[in-house]
This record gives structure tokens, sequence and C-alpha cells, in this order.
């Protein structure tokens, strides 16, 4: 029997919100008492740091009074990779989801986001491919969507967030994942048209929900999510 | 008392940083309560503890990277707390900090149930012999190869095909020198001063590694005249600073070696497996010092660009990556690179390529030298350009076609062209 995943798409999401509503769904997965979640949201802008950065800022490029005048928030997360930017017109992906049985593997669930986020580039039009020993979906030597994810006892959360119409500029405040060399790009950029956001999750569900072979389901939000939002 | 080893999150992971422990020595325990964090690749993850008891020996400490399956830390009954002095078996080295390749325990470890693990296990030298496809493991057989004493590029170190055919290849043209010997491992505090790597000091030996690696080196150096660049630059310049523009000797090595890519297109091209790829467009990258590495900002369609032009580009590329404000696309893309070892005094610099580039030019220093001009000694301002070209792809006759260029260019700089 197929398993079910619940799809939520939330809208905009503060990030420190989102933590805490992933936080309670991680636990409530763990005592297997909802089935696996799919969260799609966006976030206000803001820079995350993953577990390695979180007492070192220096991919954080720009200086304090700059990311306060850009409205940009500094957030430490629970989740791997280096630095991160997130803000509005990027997909961003939080699966809570049981990797047992059959995936208890950290690499092959990674791998496994990068195909369903190529899967939704092909639907635009978009040749997405990985980069050797560099996690995410790139478009030649740039990234289209990142990806860190955070694993208790084989549930996920965290996960990937996808550029779709992003303010790339943005990103020149970090070194994004600490990799110096690179650069972002994003759907809009490279289709040169725009693209609707809703259309892009609704893609990102679809494929997402097919690829780890789950029925997708979306119910209202379960009563402790509304208390957040 | 239950060891604790790091766990194998995935077929394809040989290793495992400890990013945090959420347990101190002496802290009570339950089995199933969550115990370390650890982090491989871009996945971080919570280990509950195998056991209940108290936690009585931390032997990896945050930041470490160790091989699957060792032993990280002990659980035991309460009192049992090891403290130092008693400590029965030789603690985890120092020198296991970062470099896997070390072995990480000194006993074969033992999971929670009490299983003996393969000792093969017990380093990712073992692993990597363990993991190898089964292809490679073939081809090593056939050709008596130890894989341990291969490279591995692949992941977590390990043998690709590629790597083991290269190490065969490499093993026809003359013996390999045994496994190499073990790096010295410092303590902090012995006479030396221990910092981290920044990420960038990182990028840079890893790009430099992966160059020397990738592209036989060959270098040809030219002796340049400057002295028509010389008088032109005396003329010019107030007339580009007042357009705002800081007219340099770079802009004019600069144009003439764009102009000399054109002629040249096999200098602005790369390889892609047994296909060359003669680039379109000429994105002219300009190597520049930080404080504490360098970086190569890209001029784009540099052909499209007169002197001034050039220079405005060359000016605010490299103004804006000294105060760190570029975009990250303007350090892509970059088709052939120009480094200046000359601003620090060298004669001239053996620069390895910027890959996938395939020649990168050298500036030398300006000077005044005496020259022979019609049987007659001249002093004369004189730079010594280098190009460093990968020899797979362009050859000496090439890059003295090419150099041959840049200096008659040079020497006869054509007013017209500023």
């Amino acid at each position: 029997m197929t398993r079910i995943i619940e799809v939520h798409r939330l809208g905009v999401v503060p990030y420190g919100e989102a933590l805490e509503i992933q936080k309670h769904l991680v636990e409530l997965r763990k005592a297997n008492e909802i089935p696996d979640q799919l969260l799609l949201l966006e976030h206000p802008p803001v820079i995350t740091l993953g577990v390695k950065t979180r007492n070192d800022r220096s991919h954080v490029v720009a200086s304090a009074e700059t990311l306060d005048e850009e409205g940009v928030e500094v957030f430490e997360s629970g989740r791997g990779g280096d630095v991160t930017y997130h803000g509005p017109g990027q997909l961003v992906g939080y699966p809570i989801m049981d990797l047992r049985p059959d995936r208890c593997d950290v690499h092959r669930y990674v791998r496994d986001l990068e195909e369903v986020l190529i899967r939704v580039a092909a639907a635009f039009g978009v040749a997405g491919g990985r980069s050797s020993g560099l996690t995410g979906v790139w478009v030649g030597d740039e990234k289209l969507a990142a990806i860190g994810v955070r694993i208790a006892r084989w549930v996920t959360s965290h996960g990937f967030a996808l550029n779709v119409s992003t303010n790339l500029a943005h990103f020149n405040l970090i070194v994004p994942c600490g990799i110096a060399d690179k650069g972002v790009t994003s759907l809009e950029r490279l289709t040169k048209r725009s693209v609707a956001m809703d259309e892009v999750a609704g893609v990102t569900a679809d494929a997402f929900a097919s690829f780890f072979d789950r029925s997708p389901v979306q119910p209202a939000l379960p009563p402790l999510l509304e208390s957040h939002r | 008392m239950t060891n604790v080893v790091m766990p194998q999150m995935g077929e394809s992971i040989a290793e495992g940083t400890i990013v945090r422990w959420i347990k101190k020595v002496g802290d009570s325990i339950d089995r199933d309560e969550p115990l370390f964090e650890i982090s491989t690749d871009k996945v971080d993850a919570e280990i509950p503890s195998p056991a209940a008891g108290v936690l009585t020996e931390i032997k990896v400490k945050e930041g470490e990277t160790v091989a699957v399956n060792s032993v990280v830390a002990t659980i035991g009954m309460a009192g049992e707390v090891r403290t130092k002095g008693e400590v029965s078996e030789p603690p985890v080295p120092e020198a296991a900090v970062g470099q896997a390749e070390s072995p990480a325990t000194p006993s074969a470890p033992v999971d929670a149930a009490g299983d003996v693990e393969e000792p093969a296990a017990d380093t990712a030298e073992g692993l990597r012999r363990q993991k190898s496809s089964p292809l490679v493991r073939k081809i090593a057989h056939e050709h008596k190869v130890d894989l341990s004493q291969v490279h591995g590029t692949g992941l977590s170190g390990r043998v690709t095909k590629q790597d083991i055919l290269g190490y065969i290849q490499l093993g026809k043209s003359g013996p390999r020198p045994a496994a190499p010997p073990p790096g010295p491992t410092y303590k902090p505090g012995e006479h030396v001063h221990v910092v981290p790597m920044s990420v960038m000091r990182k990028k840079i030996a890893e790009h430099m590694v992966l160059s020397a690696r990738t592209s036989p080196h060959v270098y040809s150096v030219y002796e340049v005249n400057f002295s028509r660049v010389s008088m032109l630059r005396d003329r010019k310049k107030a007339e580009y600073e007042a357009g705002g523009a800081k007219l340099t000797y770079t802009a004019f090595i600069a144009k003439v070696a764009i102009d000399a890519l054109r002629q040249f297109p096999i200098v602005n091209a790369t390889l892609d497996g047994d296909n060359i790829v003669y680039k379109k467009d000429i994105n002219l990258g300009i190597a520049v010092a930080l404080d504490n590495g360098l970086i190569v900002p890209v001029i784009k369609n540099a052909d499209e660009k007169n002197l001034l032009g050039l220079t405005r580009a060359i000016n605010d590329l490299a103004n804006r990556a000294r105060t760190k404000k570029l975009n990250p696309e303007e350090v892509q893309s970059g088709t052939f690179t120009i480094t200046n070892p000359g601003i620090f005094g060298a004669l001239y610099g053996m620069p390895l390529i910027n890959q996938p580039q395939v020649a990168i030019l050298g500036v030398g220093s300006i000077d005044k030298r005496a020259v022979v001009i019609d049987d007659a000694i001249a002093i004369r301002p004189v730079c010594h350009i280098t190009l460093g070209h990968d020899h797979r792809l362009v050859d000496g006759a090439d890059a003295g076609r090419f150099l041959s260029f840049v200096k008659e260019r040079l020497e006869n700089f054509d007013e017209a062209w500023m």
C-alpha cells in the first residue's frame, strides 16, 4: 500500500516559526502519530547557518549594518551544510519523512532530493544536473537549488530551497555553502520569463510524491501547525 | 561497557564528523536518547545512544572526522567514569583530527550488540579498498595493484576506474614511490601555532592540486620591450584619469592578449573528454591578490571592449575583489587568465592554470635594463611574460606564436587602439 504524504502549502513563514513547526512535526512523526509531511513555503529574507558554521560567520560577507539595511535576519539552524540564504521567490521544501524501512541512507536521500528537483526544473524546460562533490542542483556553474538535511532516528527535517524568482543579489551577502567560486541562478533567470511560485509548488509536490512513491493529500492544517500561524 | 561507534548512515559513507556531543562524560543516558550529532556531506544526523548507562568516555572530539565503525565513546555503569591517568587503551592521538587516513581506534571496534567488525573497516583506507567498485577491484587484481596505493578521487576518496587506469598508465612509465610518508602531525603549543585553513584557502588548495594533476604544464618566457607602452601610458594617463580610469600596464597587456586569443583560438579552448571545445567568448580572468588568498574576477566578452572599457573593468573588478563585493557570476566562466607576479617584484612567474582553461599569462616586473638595439647598448623598460600552457592541447609552437604576437603588439602598440 502506498504511504500517504501530507502536503502543506504554507505561504510565507518566518524562519524561526518554520523551525518550531518542523520540530513539532518531527516529534509527532517519530512517535508515528502523523504520516509523512511535506511543507512547501517561502521565507522572508534570512541567512541561515548550518551546524558546521554556527560558530563561524566568515561566510557571511556582509556587515551587520548591511544586513540590517537589507532587512535580512541571521539564524542558526540545526541542518547540515554551510551558510545559505532564503528569501521571497525561493520555494523551500521541508519533508518530515520517516526513511525507514527502505530508505535508510542519508546520501541516497540527498541524491533523491536532487533528482526530484532536477525533474521539477525539467518541467520548466531547464536542464539541471549534479556537480560532482557538490550537493544541490546545478545549471552549469550556477546553483539552482540548495540542499541541507537533518536526520534524527531516520526522520528527516530541513530539506531544499529552489530558486524560482529569488533576488539573486542577496546571495552576495554570503559565500553560498562555503563555495567561493560558484554562482547562483533561478528558474526565472534561466527561462527568461516569469514563473509562478504556485505552479512550481504544485509541480514540486507532484514530483516529490511520485518519486518517493507516496500518495499526496492536502489536509487542512493540523491544530499544532495552526497555532504557529 | 558498551562501545559507541560512528554509525554508517549510508552505503556510500566512509566517515563522519562529530559536530556536537549532546551529553558530557559522567551524564547518565537512556537507550535511544540523543547522544551526539554527526555531519556527513550535507546531512547532519542526531545519533541515539545504543545503551542505557553513563557516558564514561568520549574518544572523538567535536570537529573530528573518523571512519565509520570507529569507537567514538563508551557507555558504562555509574562510577565507571575514567579519569586521566587510568586510561587503559591508548587515547585517540591528536593527529586523528581531520585525518581519516590514520586508524581511529587501536582495537577492533565492537558495536552495541557485541559483534566484532571486520578489522579492514577500521580505517578509511580499508573502507576505500573494500568499497571500490567490483570493476575497479578486478582491474586492480589483474594488474596486481594494491588499491591502497592509488589516490582516490571518488566519493570518500574511493578509487574510481579513471584513478586505477591512470595509476596503471603511470606505472608503465616508471616506478612509483611507495606510499607517501605520513604527513607531519602538529600539536598546538609545540613551537607551532596551528590555524585551520579558511574556506578560500581550502578552495585554492584543492583547485591548485587539481590543476597540477590535470594539466601537464609547460612554460615559455618572452622578454618584451615596454618602451612604447610606457610612453603611451605616460601620454594618456591624465586623459584616462579625467575619465575616471587608472591606466595600468595590465590594461595594455589585457588588450593585446585578447587580440592574441582571437588569433589563436586553441589558447582560449578547453578539453572535454576527447573533444576540444573552442570558446567563442573571450572571458578574461585577472588574478587579484587578497589578504589571505586570491580571487580571479572575469571580464566577460572582454574582446568587445576598447582599452578604456578594459581599463575601467579591470579597476572596478580589482577594487570590488579587494572589498569582497563581487557578484558570484563575476568570478565564473573565465576562458583565459592573466596573473601578475611582477607586482611583488618577481622577474617572471610560473603560474598554474586556472582550470578548466588551458593557458595562463604571467606578467613579470617591468624594470629598466640594458638591452642591445642595433648593436648598441640602450636602457629600456623590459618585462618578462610567461605563458603556462596545458601541453595536452597547446604545444610549444602554439605558445611561441601566441607570445610572439603579444610581444610584437606590445612593442608596436598602435595609438589608434586607445
